[in-house]
């Protein structure tokens, strides 16, 4: 099987878990983790360089899950890439499990910091890009923001830092799906124009579909070659990606779907792995 | 009255020092290099130093990434903007990560003086206190400062140390027998006892020495550890004096006379007063000016002390 192919079952696969989990927890926010499985799968499947049996290598890419309600899709490519077995997927939101509803490092292992309330994330991010420089070591930071979280002021303190301090070891993700708990982005406090703003705090980007595996990569081997500024891939994605029911439904940010709901939507996801293989 | 020192000098001296013995240590500041102290070491190590602009919030952030990445940070700002302006960034990316990052806050009180109100953090101990896995740790002199950096530099973990921004008396001249969570005794008495911390504990001193004249003998306890609070020598002393005093350059509430007050009223309820200042802001003014105006002079711990002796009975 091509790459391609096998990185789109990948995402595929991320999917049915985020369906799975969520429906198992009875809650959890499906609609920006299926919108960002396919930058996720490519990141833990093709372009980071990590160890899932040394998680604390010193040398390793780092992933930021900044927009850290999404980590039901974090969850499921750590357990696929076997930091930790994937049945531990259905403890998620549970008492005592390791896997909190937004992530936690001292929990779960691969993740790097706790995230999720918004803007802190790219902070942390720019923080190891830092280290990554006064180190000398060729390790990237990779960061995944979502963009009803560049509402928050910080994420601009962050990216002012970014591009003054020339970390060009740095990359981050936009997964740009449109919607935010209230409503369309556009309605409740319009971060427009997106591009022009990264443009103007000294970042370089990459506007890319972010649901197409070969444009993503790309985006990725092209950030890698950029010298002197942060990268921001700008992902256009489509929210609850993948299953028919909750794509732009604003509802499905933060709700899970119901066992019956679950049932369809992995139908759905199974039949469209059974077309690629054939 | 032997010397006077800003405990924000004696930060950026010991700062340098610890700088040559600790590769990994890096210093963040947010556009106060010079009023910190932290340009010493930005002068000294340049490549481990970064200046973060006026934004303390994303600073608390990347320290947190730095510290991830096994670097110890100092980040470095006025009192008010490291705990307030950045206290969700302090709990969450630092505290709930449990990261290795010292806060060290300069600024702390209002002995910021004509700055005024928006300057003075009078609430930053309350706001750091209450942080799971935090350390809070207000230096009473330039001596203990230097220990207390030292020491929060050689433990993992996240710390807050509050400095002042003002020329104190340095109480330990020769040695200091700060440990880290520990209170010590400066003098016997069993009239009373006076807990103090930073700057008050000048104050107690001197008010023990008037206390002493008129009768009244008074143990002095430094208790510059605020978190962890050294439960033993506040029960200790509670039973020997049965009459407690607190003073602090902070609101009375959520500080230091809080943590007394908790500790006694679960183990060994006693008679209490809380120096501090009472639920109001600072203004405009002198140190001296502003300690007179809001109670935090020897005479005001003076005046607890025989209150709390009424109340003894």
């Amino acid at each position: 099987m091509d790459k391609i192919t096998s990185l789109k079952i990948r995402a595929n696969q991320l999917r049915q878990d985020v369906i799975e989990m969520t429906a198992e927890a009875g809650s959890g926010h499906p609609g920006g983790s299926l919108s960002a499985a396919d930058i996720v799968a490519c990141l833990y499947f093709e372009v980071l360089r990590h160890n899932p049996k040394n998680p604390k290598w010193p040398d390793r890419d780092r992933f930021v899950l900044s927009k850290g309600h999404a980590c039901p899709v974090l969850y499921s490519a750590l357990a696929r890439s076997g930091y930790f077995p994937v049945e531990e997927l259905r403890t998620l939101r549970k008492i005592g499990s390791r896997l909190q509803g937004h992530p936690d490092n001292r929990k779960t292992p691969g993740v790097e910091i706790c995230s999720g309330s918004l803007g802190q994330g790219i902070s942390a991010a720019v923080g190891m890009a830092l280290a990554g420089k006064i180190d000398k070591k060729s390790f990237r930071v990779y960061v995944l923001i979502g963009d009803g979280e560049i509402e928050e002021g910080q994420v601009w303190e962050a990216a002012m830092s970014a591009s003054h301090y020339k970390l060009d070891n740095l990359c981050a993700i936009l997964d740009y799906n449109g919607l935010q708990i209230d409503g369309p982005i556009r309605k409740v406090m319009s971060p427009e124009p997106i591009k022009e703003k990264w443009l103007s705090f000294g970042w370089h980007t990459v506007e890319i579909d972010g649901h197409n595996i070969p444009e993503i990569l790309d985006a990725f081997s092209q950030a890698k070659q950029v010298k002197g500024k942060p990268t921001i891939i700008i992902a256009h994605t489509t929210k609850g990606k993948g299953v028919s029911f909750m794509e732009n439904v604003v509802e499905f940010h933060g709700k899970a779907p119901a066992k019956e709901e679950a049932k369809k939507a992995l139908e759905e996801l199974r039949e469209e792995v059974r077309q690629w293989e054939n | 009255m032997g010397k006077l020192i800003a405990t924000r000098d004696a930060f950026g001296e010991v700062l340098v020092e610890l700088g040559e013995r600790y590769k990994n240590l890096v210093v963040l500041t947010a556009d106060l290099a010079e009023s910190t102290r932290t340009n010493k070491f930005a002068s000294r190590f340049p490549d481990r130093f970064f200046n973060m602009g006026i934004a303390e919030q994303n600073m608390m952030g990347v320290a947190a990434g730095l510290a991830s990445c096994d670097k110890i940070v100092v980040a470095s700002s006025f009192a008010i903007f490291s705990t307030g302006r950045a206290w969700e960034q302090v709990r969450y990316s630092i505290c709930h990560s449990y990261l290795n990052v010292k806060v060290v806050a300069t600024h702390g009180g209002i002995s910021v003086g004509e700055d005024g109100s928006s300057h003075q953090a009078t609430e930053d101990l309350s706001l750091m206190r209450p942080l799971p896995g935090m350390r809070v740790v207000v230096p009473a002199d330039a001596t203990e400062t230097k220990l207390a950096i030292r020491a929060a530099v050689e433990t993992d973990g996240p710390f807050y140390i509050r400095l002042g921004r003002p020329k104190i008396p340095v109480i330990f001249e020769d040695s200091c027998p700060f440990q880290l969570g520990k209170g010590y005794r400066l003098t016997e008495g069993e009239d009373v006892a006076i807990f103090a911390c930073g700057v008050m504990l000048y104050q107690a001193l001197e008010a023990e020495k008037n206390l002493r004249r008129e009768g009244v003998k008074a143990q002095v306890i430094n208790m510059s550890t605020i978190k962890p609070i050294d439960t033993q020598i506040i029960i200790e002393a509670a039973k020997a004096t049965g009459a407690v005093v607190t003073a602090e350059e902070h609101q009375v509430t959520g500080g230091l006379g809080s943590a007394v007050s908790e500790v006694l009223a679960e183990n060994f309820p006693v008679p209490l007063e809380r120096v501090g200042i009472k639920d109001r802001f600072g203004e405009s003014g002198t140190p001296e000016e502003l300690f007179k105006k809001y109670g935090l002079t020897a005479r005001d711990i003076e005046e607890a002390a025989k209150k709390v002796l009424r109340r003894k009975g």
